[in-house]
């Protein structure tokens, strides 16, 4: 498990992580979610060493990284797939990493099996990689010493939908095998699908932690609905004729209430529904207004 | 809108877009040479070495009582630019490849030969802008000398200027060359040193030895057939031996390099 | 796992199974390092080369004007191609994991920085040492032909000190380079200060000391090339090595341990 406490990182005047404590539990994946430049990259990169923290302090496992004896056994780490040297083969990338390690050969090719990248491919030079497959690889790094903690900065960044997903059953099962974690991420609906947990950053401070439904229990805004019929107009009229606010959507319309008070009222007009679900951006909203201090946009 | 087929009625409208000036290229090439640390440290550190040497050489010459004229000053300072000038020509081109912006600069300016003309003409200013202020600190130290230690001495002739100029231009343009030519600044440091440093001691020692060697040096040893451009001096022969050795050292590792350069995938 | 443990308690990391990165496999990922790659390889493949065509070329010349020449002439003319690139080896062994950002990965896997410095610095001079046995291999190769090849009989005047003293001067000039990319870290810097070290900075010391009478004497002291003359010809003597030592230390041991202690507090990016 990963635990921070009161880290606080200042460059000059600015500062980048201000007082920030959580804890990371072991079988659950922990989201680290937050805009660009929220703080995120440094947290992770004070807990590998990488960045000497101003105060507080990040252990893993109960001791700082760089007590660790041989820590690419116990902790995977994932700052920046692109942080590697360009000329060498994605191949020989992990040879250095198992070698450091400690490894035999044949755990390269496990990974490579494990993360997709062909024979063919592990012998490109990483110059010639997408990003997809230099994510990839870096995900891999991260796996070879087989370690019970993971901490990954945005890995799924430049994966494709397979990618995605095929990341998202790694992570899960990995934590249900009893692993810890991390992942960061601006994107809320990578880390919504993944993460058991959630802690929001913002402008370096945490803003909100917790599960999903914790966090949307006390979010502003969640009762709304999207919903698809037939009969757009007679469905609207039937709506607004009940009192509830709607509004056109797309090819449907947004409705301020609940998916079940929608479809009572479809039922009742015998309208017929092509689609009817909670609009889901109880979660975006409370993400926007948490950190809307902290956004390069001002959310309308 | 019309109905008609993507690629006949929505051809680019390109009438009213005017290509790239080049003037503009340049002065945004001129702008990359000194918005980055290391390429403000480079020039800055050209510009420090030239108040250094010449207030050195100041201080030698007053406290030794050793005459000296202006020219003597700016010839100081010239030695000490022309070792990193060339850096400056190296670090012009490979900038762009060791930090892959090359992607970025030929999708605006597809036209690659024009972007090479342009970092050029860029080393060109900066060489200029640097011999400028050699001249206008020897002018300083001159006068310090001659309220200091008698009266200064002015001579510094025109031919001695020309001269002046043409060869640190070429020792930046050997370095661009160079970089051209290797595309990695490391080996076009390496290189040029060698062939700057090294070279001359290699084709002397080798024309000692060898006669037909003697007779060959002079067509192929760029350094000392820039020798009688200090003082524009060139006679017939060493006019054929400059551009001779000029076109091995400077024209060849250009063009193919930018032969290259235009092929090349840019990664 | 018990559920009701406290976070932190339950959860520690167990390192008693897991022993330190021994350092011997460091130096031996260190050493891949530097020809994995395929600036690296030609870096190598380079020197070799640059060292056979120097020999090549002195033979083929003293054989063909019938000069005189011993087996340790053909030695210290393998000077120059090593004594030029061995540096830049020792340069880019610190600075490419840095103009790369493969410092990030090597110090998450082994946070003991100065243990991977301690290793690169092994494989500089494991580097410098197998260079110089290849000289000495192509050295004798060409003394040998040399003795078939011309009228003259091969001199094989090969000392201990000989050896030690150029064994010593090729270690020190990786190390050198190694010191000034410690230093700043950037491989064009590092590579123009070494260049200019080794190629411009003796020419004005020696010109500031035919000039000033003061700067003569201190010459020997901070003048590390010069310094190092001696140990071309094995005829170094006590006030030599004090020499030696001396601007060894301003030129080698203070800009190694400035850059160390920089890159020890850096913040790796």
């Amino acid at each position: 498990m990963i635990q921070v406490e009161g880290l606080t990182r200042k460059y000059g005047t600015f500062t980048a992580v201000d007082n920030v404590s959580f804890v990371c539990q072991p079988g659950r994946v922990t989201g680290f979610l937050g805009p660009n430049g929220a703080g995120k990259t440094t947290t992770m990169r004070v807990m590998v060493g990488l960045t000497p923290p101003t105060s507080g302090r990040v252990t893993i496992g109960g001791h700082l990284y760089q007590d660790i004896p041989n820590p690419g056994r116990h902790v995977g780490v994932l700052l920046d797939a692109s942080a590697q040297h360009a000329g060498r083969t994605g191949r020989e990338i992990l040879e250095l990493g198992a070698r450091t390690m400690g490894l035999s050969s044949s755990r390269i090719d496990e990974m490579l099996d494990l993360v997709s990248l062909s024979r063919a491919e592990s012998k490109r030079r990483l110059r010639n990689y997408s990003l997809g497959m230099k994510q990839r690889l870096g995900i891999a790094h991260a796996l070879l010493g087989d370690p019970s903690v993971l901490i990954l900065d945005e890995p799924a960044n430049g994966l494709d939908p397979a990618g995605i997903r095929w990341m998202r059953g790694l992570l899960k099962g990995y934590a249900e095998r009893g692993g810890t974690v991390l992942l960061s991420s601006h994107l809320l609906h990578e880390v919504e699908i993944i993460a058991d947990e959630m802690i929001l950053i913002g402008h370096g401070r945490i803003v909100a932690q917790g599960d999903k439904k914790s966090l949307l229990a006390g979010a502003a805004g969640s009762g709304s609905t999207f919903v698809t019929a037939l009969d757009n107009r007679q469905l609207s009229d039937a709506l607004a004729a009940k009192g509830f606010v709607v509004a056109s959507a797309g090819d449907g319309l947004r409705v301020e209430t609940e998916p079940v008070e929608v479809g009572r009222t479809a039922a009742e007009h015998s309208i017929v529904l092509t689609d009817l679900r909670a609009a889901d951006g109880g979660l975006e909203d409370l993400f926007l207004e948490l950190t809307s201090d902290t956004q390069r946009e001002v959310v309308a | 809108m019309s109905t008609t087929a993507p690629g006949l009625g929505h051809a680019l409208d390109l009438s009213s877009t005017q290509p790239t000036p080049f003037l503009r290229l340049v002065r945004v090439e001129l702008r990359k040479s000194y918005d980055t640390r290391a390429g403000f440290w480079l020039l800055a550190v050209i510009g420090f070495l030239v108040l250094l040497t010449e207030g050195i050489v100041l201080a030698v010459v007053v406290t030794q009582d050793q005459a000296m004229t202006y020219g003597d000053f700016v010839a100081a300072a010239a030695f000490v630019t022309s070792i990193l000038l060339p850096v400056l020509g190296i670090m012009l081109v490979t900038a762009e490849w060791g930090q892959r912006t090359a992607m970025v600069t030929f999708a605006l300016e597809p036209r690659r030969p024009l972007v090479f003309l342009a970092k050029a003409t860029v080393g060109i200013i900066l060489t200029f802008a640097t011999i400028a202020m050699a001249l206008v600190v020897g002018l300083v130290c001159n006068l310090l000398y001659g309220a200091l230690q008698g009266p200064a001495d002015w001579e510094f002739g025109w031919a001695g200027f020309f001269g002046f100029l043409i060869t640190q231009t070429f020792a930046m343009l050997g370095g661009f060359a160079l970089a051209t030519l290797f595309l990695n600044t490391a080996a076009a440091i390496v290189v040029f040193f060698v062939y700057r440093w090294v070279l001359p001691g290699l084709i002397a020692l080798g024309a000692a030895l060898m006669d037909w060697f003697g007779t060959l040096a002079p067509w192929i040893d760029f350094q000392s057939a820039q020798g009688p451009l200090y003082d524009m001096s060139l006679d017939g022969g060493e006019w054929g031996h400059l551009i001779v050795s000029g076109f091995i050292w400077l024209v060849l590792p250009l063009a193919i390099g930018i032969w290259r350069v235009l092929r090349a995938e840019v990664k | 796992m018990s559920a009701t443990a406290a976070p932190g308690l339950g959860h520690a990391l167990d390192l008693s199974s897991t022993s330190p990165t021994p350092f011997s496999r460091l130096v031996r990922v260190e050493l891949r390092k530097t020809w994995d790659t395929r600036a690296g390889l030609w870096l190598l493949i380079s020197t070799a080369v640059l060292t056979a065509a120097v020999m090549v070329i002195q033979l083929s010349v003293v054989v063909a004007q019938d000069l005189d020449v011993s087996y340790n002439d053909f030695l210290t003319s393998t000077n120059f191609s090593m004594a030029l690139l061995l540096p830049v080896l020792g340069i880019l062994l610190l600075t490419s994991e840095w103009s790369q950002r493969t410092a990030m990965v090597t110090f998450s896997l082994e946070p003991r920085r100065p243990l991977i410095i301690a290793a690169k610095f092994l494989v500089g001079i494991g580097l410098a040492v197998a260079a110089v046995v290849i000289a000495l291999v192509l050295a004798t190769i060409c003394n040998a032909l040399y003795g078939l090849l011309s009228g003259h009989e091969a001199v094989w005047d090969l000392g201990l000190g000989n050896v030690g003293g150029f064994v010593l001067l090729q270690v020190i000039g990786m190390l050198t380079g190694f010191a000034f990319a410690a230093l700043l870290l950037n491989s064009p810097a590092a590579i123009v200060l070494y260049m200019v070290y080794s190629f411009v900075l003796p020419g004005l010391f020696g010109l500031g000391a035919a000039l000033i009478g003061w700067f003569d004497t201190i010459r020997p002291w901070i003048d590390f090339n010069y310094a190092q003359g001696p140990l071309v010809d094995a005829t170094m003597t006590g006030e030599d090595w004090v020499h030696f030592a001396v601007s060894g230390f301003i030129w080698l041991v203070v800009p190694l341990a400035i850059g160390v202690a920089r890159v020890l507090r850096a913040e790796v990016k």
